[in-house]
C-alpha cells in the first residue's frame, strides 16, 4: 500500500500553549483512519495544519513521499486534500453547483459555465452514490444532504485525501449509516480518509486504524479487531471510563411532573407538541428519545415556562404551573433546567465564569443584598462550584466562551445544580462534549436522582438515554409513540420506534 | 431541472416587470395620441406620462441608480455602505476641480478627464472605507457616516465660490433607434453618463450573477468563511468591491456637476445616495431591481415638478412636494422584513476567530 499522506513530528505552539506535540500519523491509500480524541487534544489543530489553516511549528508533511509546505487551503486542494468542515462551508441560498464550483468555477468566453460543472456533479454523485441534485438551494436540503454536497465538492476538486471532521456529530442515526456506506464506497474507489470523531462506536465500526490523541500528544494506535470501547476511552482520557449506570432500584417517590394532553406550536406555528402525557416521579429518571425535530425542544419549553401551551396542563409538586412564567417554574416549581443549546440559552459567552454560575442566583441573598450586587459572595460561589464540578478555567474572571464546550457545559451544570431543586430537566446534556465531561455529567445527574429528585432527560444520542433511564418514552412527530422500561429496551427496537413505527397496545394514543 | 434560468424572476420581479410594460405602454399612447382640447385627458395625462415627465424621471433616476450599483457591490461582498452620499459629494467636487483647471481645452477632452477625476475620487472614498471596515475593523456604520462628514466639510472648505466650470455634457442622438416614437426621445437621445448608468446595470447583473467575479464576489457576502475554505481571499474581493463600488458613486457626483447642473453646490447630492441605499433594499440587491426603485424614486420627483408645473390648485404644493418623501418611505416600509440583505453584511471576517 502506499503511503498517501506521512506527518512526521509535526507540533503547533500558540502563546502557552502546546496544541500539537510531535506528532507523527500515516494514512495509506484506500484506508480510513480514525482521529480519536477528547475536545482539546488537538485533533482539530492538527487537520488545519494538513488542510493549510495553520502552519506548523515544528515538523514535516509527506504527500505521496514529497516533503510539501501549505500555505493555505487553496495548496492543501491543489495536493489533492479536501477537508468536510463539521460547520459546512456551504453559502445557504446558492444552488448546489454555485456552491461546488465556488473556487474552481468552469468558464466559458467569461460566463459561469453552470451546465458544464453541473454535469460533472451528476456524474460523480453516481459514481459515488451521493444522491446530490446539482439544481437544488442549499436552504432546502437537510443536514445529511448538505454533508454529501460538501463531499462532493472535494471529489469535484479531485481530492484523494478526505478529511472528516467530527461528521457524525450533526446526523440522525440513519443519516449516519449512509455516511457510512458513502465511505466505504469511497474507500471501495481509492480515496483514503482522516476520520476525526469522539464516538467510540462508529470508530471500532468504520476505521481501518486508530489513532488517539490526548493533550496534543499521540497517546497510541489501535485497531478495530483488537480493541474495544472501554481500552480506546482509557486511552482517550488517560483513565478508566465508566459510562454504564445501574437503574434506580424501583423505590420511586411521589409523582413530582405531571403533564397532560399537552399540546404546543413550534415558531413557525406548527403542531409541534400532540397530546403529550408525561409523569415523573422523584428518584427516577425519564429519558426521552427520538430524533432532532420531533417536538422534543418545544416540550422543554412548555415544561420550563419558555413557550405557551395552546392546551393541556403542567403540575409540578402538586402546583398548577400551566403558561406560568419561567421563574415560577425556577422558584415554585424549583426545577432546574440544562438547556439544549448551552450558547443559546445555558451561558453568555462575554460574561465572566463567575458571573455565569451566578445567573440563576443574583438576586437572591447573599448575592445581592437590597438591589446591589455582593460581588465576593459571588467570587466565593464562583470558587466552590468550579472546584466541586471540575471546570477547568484559568480565574473565575474568565469570559466563559472562551472555555472548551466541555467545561461550558459543566459550568452551565455546576449553575443548575447549585440550587435546591425537584425536578431536573436535563436537554442534551452532553452534546459535543468530551468523554471524561460526559462521564463526569453522567454521575451527577445519577447523584441527582439518588437524591430523590426527578429528573427528565432528553437526548438525541440513543447511548445517552439506554444508559442512564430508568423509564424511556419515544417521541414521533410531536407523540409520544412508544415507553419502554430500560431493562426491555433494546437500540433496534428504539430505533424502530423512532422512525415512527406504534408499539403494539400503544396504538390508541 | 439541471439548472432553473428564470428563478430569479420571482413573484416580486413578475409584478414589477408588468407595472413597468403597462407604464411605458400607457406613455407611448398617450404621446402618440392627439386629445380634444378642454378635455380631462388633454389636461392630465401629459403631466403623468408627457415626455418631459419620461425625461425628468431618466434624470433624476441616473444619479440614483450609479448610487445603487454601488451599494449593491459593497453590501453584495459585506461591506454596509451608508457612505454612498460622502462618495458621491467628492465624485462630484473632484469633476469640478477637475473640470475648472482644464476650462481651457478642448471641452470634450476636459470633461472626460472630469469624469475620470470624480470616478477617481469616489474610488478612493471607497479605498478609505475599506481600509477602516477591514483593517481598522471599525464599525461599518460609523466609518460610512465619517465618510460622509468628511465629504461634506472638505467640499464646504475647499470650495471656491469664484470658480465657474464651463459647459457640460450635452444630449447624444443614437442613429436610429432615436427615430423610435417617444422611446427614441425619451431613452436613445441622452448625454454619455446616462448611457452609461443604463448599461452598468446590465454589466453589473451579468457580472454578479454569471461570472466566477460576481460568484466569488456574492460567496464572500453571504458565508465568508465558506469562500475563504475553497481558497478565495475574502478581504481582496471586498476591497476591489468596495473601491469598485466607490468609482460607481464617484460617477453618479460627476452625472450632477458635469451632466446635470454643469457647476457645483455645496451639499448638491441633497441626500441622492440616502435615496439609492433605500432603491438598493427596495431592488432586493439586484441591479435591475435597483434600477427599478430608482425609476421609481425619480418618477416621483418628476411627477412633483409637472403637478406644480401644470398649476395644480386645491391642493397645497406642500403636499405635492411630499410626494417623492412618502413614496420613499411606503416602499421602504411596506417591504421590511420581505427582503434578504446579504448574510455577512456590515460583519468583519475574521479567519482565526471563526468556529
Amino acid at each position: 500500500m502506499n503511503t498517501v499522506l506521512d506527518l512526521q513530528g509535526i507540533s503547533k505552539h500558540f502563546p502557552g500553549v502546546i496544541a500539537n506535540d510531535n506528532i507523527d500519523l500515516t494514512l495509506h491509500q484506500g484506508e480510513i483512519v480514525a482521529l480519536l480524541g477528547e475536545n482539546g487534544a488537538g485533533k482539530s489543530t492538527l487537520m488545519n495544519i494538513v488542510y493549510g489553516l495553520q502552519q506548523p511549528s515544528e515538523g514535516e508533511i509527506r504527500i505521496n513521499g514529497n516533503t510539501v509546505v501549505l500555505h493555505s487551503p487553496g495548496d492543501a486542494i491543489a495536493h489533492g486534500i479536501g477537508m468536510v468542515h463539521q460547520h459546512f462551508q456551504l453559502v445557504p441560498n446558492m444552488t448546489v453547483t454555485e456552491n461546488i464550483m465556488l473556487g474552481a468555477e468552469s468558464v466559458r468566453n467569461g460566463l459561469l459555465n453552470r451546465k458544464q460543472a453541473a454535469l460533472r456533479i451528476t456524474e460523480l454523485s453516481q459514481r459515488y452514490g451521493l444522491d446530490v441534485d446539482p439544481g437544488a438551494i442549499i436552504e432546502d436540503l437537510s443536514v445529511g444532504e448538505r454533508q454529501r454536497v460538501e463531499i462532493v465538492k472535494t471529489l469535484y476538486r479531485d481530492a484523494e485525501i478526505l478529511i472528516l471532521d467530527e461528521p457524525t456529530a450533526v446526523l440522525t442515526p440513519q443519516e449516519v449509516n449512509g455516511l457510512f456506506s458513502i465511505m466505504q464506497r469511497l474507500r471501495e474507489l481509492g480515496k483514503s480518509m482522516i476520520f476525526i470523531t469522539h464516538k467510540l462506536k462508529e470508530v471500532l465500526y468504520i476505521a481501518d486504524r486508530i489513532s488517539v490523541l490526548r493533550n496534543g500528544r499521540v497517546a497510541g494506535h489501535a485497531t478495530p479487531a483488537t480493541s474495544s470501547e472501554t481500552e480506546l476511552a482509557t486511552l482517550m482520557v488517560g483513565r478508566e471510563v465508566n459510562l454504564t449506570f445501574e437503574p434506580a432500584d424501583n423505590s420511586t417517590g411521589e409523582l413530582i411532573l405531571d403533564a397532560r394532553d399537552l399540546c404546543a406550536r413550534d415558531d413557525t406555528g406548527h403542531l409541534a407538541v400532540r397530546n403529550v402525557n408525561l409523569q415523573v416521579s422523584a428518584g427516577e429518571i425519564v429519558g426521552i428519545a427520538g430524533v432532532q425535530g420531533n417536538g422534543q425542544s418545544e416540550l422543554v419549553e412548555v415544561l420550563t415556562g419558555l413557550r405557551r401551551s395552546t392546551s393541556g396542563t403542567v403540575s409540578i409538586d402538586n402546583t398548577n404551573l400551566t403558561n406560568q412564567p419561567p421563574r415560577a417554574f425556577t422558584e415554585t416549581g424549583r426545577i432546574c433546567h440544562i438547556p439544549e443549546d448551552r450558547h443559546l440559552h445555558g451561558m453568555v459567552a462575554d460574561y465572566s465564569v463567575a458571573d455565569n454560575l451566578a445567573l440563576n442566583s443574583y438576586r437572591n441573598e447573599p448575592f445581592s443584598n437590597n438591589g446591589v450586587i455582593n460581588r465576593s459572595a459571588i467570587r466565593a460561589q464562583a470558587e466552590t462550584l468550579v472546584q466541586a464540578f471540575d471546570v477547568r478555567t484559568p480565574t473565575i474572571e474568565t469570559t466563559a466562551g472562551s472555555l472548551s464546550g466541555g467545561n461550558q457545559q459543566k459550568m452551565v451544570v455546576a449553575r443548575e445544580f447549585s440550587r435546591e431543586s425537584r425536578l431536573l430537566i436535563a436537554a442534551q446534556p452532553t452534546r459535543g462534549i468530551d468523554v471524561g465531561s460526559i462521564e463526569f455529567i453522567h454521575r451527577r445527574i445519577v447523584a441527582k436522582r439518588d437524591e430523590g429528585v426527578a429528573v427528565l432527560l432528553i437526548s438525541a444520542e440513543l447511548d445517552e438515554i439506554l444508559s442512564l433511564s430508568d423509564r424511556i418514552i419515544v417521541m414521533y412527530q410531536g407523540s409520544v409513540v412508544a415507553e419502554v422500561n430500560r431493562r426491555d429496551a433494546t437500540r433496534e427496537q428504539l430505533g424502530l420506534y423512532m422512525a415512527g413505527a406504534q408499539q403494539s397496545g400503544n396504538a390508541a394514543q | 431541472m439541471i439548472t432553473r434560468p428564470w428563478r430569479w424572476l420571482s413573484g416580486r420581479a413578475t409584478v414589477v416587470a408588468i407595472l413597468a410594460i403597462a407604464f411605458v405602454v400607457t406613455a407611448i399612447w398617450v404621446n402618440t395620441t392627439t386629445f380634444e382640447e378642454g378635455t380631462w385627458q388633454a389636461q392630465w395625462l401629459p403631466v403623468f406620462f408627457g415626455i418631459s415627465a419620461l425625461n425628468f424621471m431618466l434624470r433624476a433616476a441616473v444619479p440614483l441608480i450609479l448610487g445603487a450599483l454601488c451599494g449593491i457591490l459593497c453590501e453584495r461582498s459585506g461591506i454596509v455602505n451608508i457612505g454612498i452620499e460622502g462618495m458621491m459629494l467628492a465624485g462630484a467636487f473632484a469633476g469640478f476641480v477637475a473640470k475648472v483647471a482644464t476650462n481651457h481645452w478642448p471641452l470634450y477632452s476636459s470633461l472626460s478627464v472630469s469624469v475620470m477625476a470624480a470616478m477617481a475620487a469616489g474610488g478612493l472614498m471607497g479605498w478609505l472605507h475599506a481600509t477602516f471596515s477591514i483593517r481598522f475593523r471599525m464599525d461599518q456604520i460609523i466609518s460610512g457616516t465619517v465618510l460622509i462628514i468628511l465629504a461634506m466639510g472638505l467640499t464646504s472648505y475647499l470650495y471656491d465660490r469664484d470658480a465657474v466650470a464651463q459647459g457640460k455634457f450635452s444630449a447624444i442622438a443614437i442613429p436610429y433607434l432615436s427615430d423610435i416614437p417617444v422611446l427614441g426621445e425619451v431613452l436613445f437621445t441622452n448625454p454619455p453618463i446616462t448611457f452609461v448608468a443604463l448599461i452598468l446595470v446590465i454589466v453589473v447583473h451579468v457580472a454578479l450573477f454569471h461570472t466566477r467575479w460576481g460568484l466569488r464576489t456574492r460567496a464572500v457576502g453571504e458565508h465568508p468563511s465558506a469562500a475563504d475554505t475553497m481558497g478565495v481571499n475574502v478581504n481582496r474581493y471586498r476591497y476591489a468591491n468596495t473601491i469598485l463600488g466607490g468609482t460607481l458613486a464617484g460617477l453618479a457626483g460627476g452625472f450632477l456637476v458635469l451632466e446635470a447642473v454643469g457647476q457645483f453646490q455645496e451639499g448638491m447630492t441633497a441626500g441622492r445616495g440616502f435615496i439609492s441605499l433605500a432603491a438598493v433594499i427596495f431592488g432586493n440587491w439586484t441591479p435591475f431591481g435597483a434600477m427599478a426603485a430608482s425609476m421609481l424614486f425619480g418618477y416621483t420627483q418628476a411627477l412633483q415638478n409637472e403637478l406644480l408645473l401644470a398649476g395644480v390648485v386645491g391642493i397645497p404644493r406642500q403636499f405635492v412636494s411630499m410626494i417623492p418623501y412618502v413614496v420613499t418611505i411606503i416602499a421602504v416600509a411596506g417591504l421590511v422584513g420581505r427582503v434578504r440583505p446579504p448574510a455577512a453584511s456590515g460583519k468583519v471576517y475574521d479567519k482565526d476567530g471563526h468556529q
